[in-house]
């Protein structure tokens, strides 16, 4: 318990910022048609792919000589940006039926 | 350099919101796609040139080969995936996030000392698992969904193993934070640990319950994501990450709303496989038999038919003969909609896609709600590869395990084909008792096959 209220008075900011993107992520998607489910979800998941700032900030941290963390945050950073590139290529390709429609 | 670095930043962040607000409508969501992956280039490149000054070369060309080798791979996935693969993508791209937030958490895990904060301690670990089970669990669903694994694999007590392993993970990283042990060794145990949870999560969860758990998987990839941003108090990856977390949460209980039930009841209930020996021996009356012409006579006279576009259709890539169906029949004077159930196929909103993806027009796709009143002045509804979604047993069974989940009233139809491959029961696993009703004729066969059959016979009348 003390723990956590350490934490919550050393990162207020974190903290605040926490709970206030939790209700826009919640308000955002509220009350969204059944027809855009699997693009957002698509897109949703390509935004999951901002892990990949920390596979990069892992690399530039690391030490040219420290082979494993390099390696690690190579295949990081690798799959990161598949994840990206992929889910926003394919939430495009999905949308671009949708505008098809006359 | 710092300053311009949290602006470019905030920027991003901003393109999130504005990017995830603008995807929920159909006439911006192109729009809204392109702004948060602009945004997300923004971050990227911020990352790499502003974030550290005196990098060696190495390090960026090192950079810039994953970028490229990762973003030709996501780029080439993406493009020639069949849409009917859509939401087995979805889940293996969530899948590398997961585990690229897991790889992160491994380095970390190497620079813990006894002396570290134990907030950053148990940052480090809550990523390595939750990264690791969302990688796992997500091939997992991949696997399902693409019929690499078949079967719903069930250990027995499997809930009894699953919560105590769960359970023994939490306390295990809960002494590792108070102990601030920081052994490499450990880091690769914990990877191990969160992985088999992630196959012992998925593995024995129905594949009609696939939506929500992958949607479920998607928000947690998010939460993974946030948690690396505590790490680094990055504002972007902790903003977006929680952004994709809370959405992923809302997205998953509105599939669970769907289908009537709890998120409790997917994660631990058993749907599926459970109730099959008992909905056997079940004698349901007998089944009838159609052909493609008797098919397209029915339709050919009908006025009202709607169709009811099930996985079978995605399955057989039948999209496109389906519109033809539909485009023939409304040149023939027969008023054609499409009934779409919230969770057919194995994603919210799979059906729609799919018929978009063959042009069908978009005001002729009409939801549950609006279209379950008009089954009653149907004369004819067109059943392909749909089966759950349809079963009445979900109004009129309450042993059935899908018992009050709202389906599509097909049954107050005046007559109802129904065209399925064979009388394997749903991915629920349970009988239907539609295909035994007087007013039900089966029309077996490959729904590509059996569709361009009834287009050909309809179009020789």
């Amino acid at each position: 318990m003390n723990e956590l209220i350490e934490f919550i008075s050393e990162n207020l900011q974190i903290t605040y910022i926490l709970i206030l993107a939790t209700f826009v992520g919640i308000e955002v998607i509220k009350s969204i048609p059944a027809v855009l489910h699997t693009p957002l979800m698509s897109g949703a998941n390509a935004l999951s792919g901002v892990v990949i700032v920390g596979a990069i900030l892992v690399m530039l941290n690391a030490d040219p000589e420290d082979y494993i963390s390099l390696a690690l945050g190579f295949i990081a950073v690798v799959l990161g940006i598949i994840n990206v590139v992929g889910g926003f290529a394919v939430t495009n390709r999905m949308l671009q039926m949708f505008k098809k429609k006359k | 350099m710092d300053i311009l670095l949290s602006i470019i930043y905030l920027v991003a962040t901003v393109t999130f919101i504005v990017g995830l607000k603008l995807l929920g409508h159909p006439e911006t969501a192109k729009k809204g796609n392109s702004t948060a992956a602009l945004g997300m280039g923004l971050a990227i490149l911020g990352a790499i040139f502003l974030s550290k000054e005196n990098v060696p070369n190495i390090i960026y060309i090192l950079i810039a080969l994953a970028l490229l080798i990762g973003g030709v791979i996501g780029w080439l996935i993406a493009i020639k995936v069949e849409m009917t693969k859509m939401p087995e993508l979805v889940s293996l791209f969530n899948g590398f996030g997961g585990a690229s937030a897991a790889l992160i958490g491994l380095v970390e895990f190497g620079n813990i000392t006894t002396s570290s904060e134990a907030t950053i301690v148990a940052t480090i670990i809550s990523g390595v698992v939750i990264g690791a089970i969302t990688f796992s669990g997500s091939l997992v669903a991949w696997g399902k969904l693409n019929g690499t694994l078949k079967s719903v694999v069930k250990l027995p007590q499997y809930n009894i193993i699953n919560n105590l392993f769960i359970i023994g993970i939490i306390a295990f990283s809960a002494y590792l934070v108070i102990a601030g042990i920081g052994n490499p060794v450990i880091a690769y145990a914990l990877l191990a640990l969160g992985l088999v949870y992630g196959v012992l999560f998925v593995l024995p969860i129905g594949g009609a319950d696939m939506p929500v758990v992958i949607s479920l998987l998607n928000s947690l990839t998010g939460i993974a994501a946030a948690i690396t941003g505590v790490l680094y108090d990055n504002k972007v990856m902790l903003v977006g990450g929680i952004l994709v977390g809370s959405a992923g949460i809302i997205l998953t209980v509105a599939m669970c709303k769907a289908m009537n039930r709890t998120l409790g009841s997917v994660i631990f209930g058993n749907f599926g496989g459970a109730v099959v020996a008992e909905g056997v021996n079940k004698t349901l009356g007998t089944i009838t038999n159609t052909t493609p012409s008797d098919s397209a006579i029915m339709m050919n006279y009908a006025t009202n038919v709607i169709i009811v576009p099930g996985y079978g259709l995605a399955v057989a890539q039948a999209q496109h003969v389906i519109h033809e169906l539909e485009e023939l029949l409304t040149k023939k004077g027969v008023n054609v909609k499409y009934a779409i159930h919230p969770v057919a196929g194995r994603m919210p909103g799979h059906m729609n896609v799919l018929l978009a993806e063959s042009n069908v027009d978009y005001s002729l796709l009409v939801e549950m709600d609006d279209i379950n009143p008009q089954f009653n002045n149907a004369d004819v509804v067109l059943v392909v590869g749909a089966n759950d979604v349809v079963n009445p047993a979900a109004h009129n069974d309450p042993a059935s395990p899908i018992f009050g989940m709202p389906i599509l009233d097909v049954e107050n139809a005046k007559h109802i084909i129904v065209n399925k491959r064979s009388m394997n029961a749903g991915y629920a696993g349970i009988e239907n008792e539609l295909f035994y009703n007087s007013k039900t004729t089966m029309l077996f066969g490959d729904a590509k096959a059996a569709l361009t059959e009834l287009v050909s016979e309809l179009k020789g009348m």
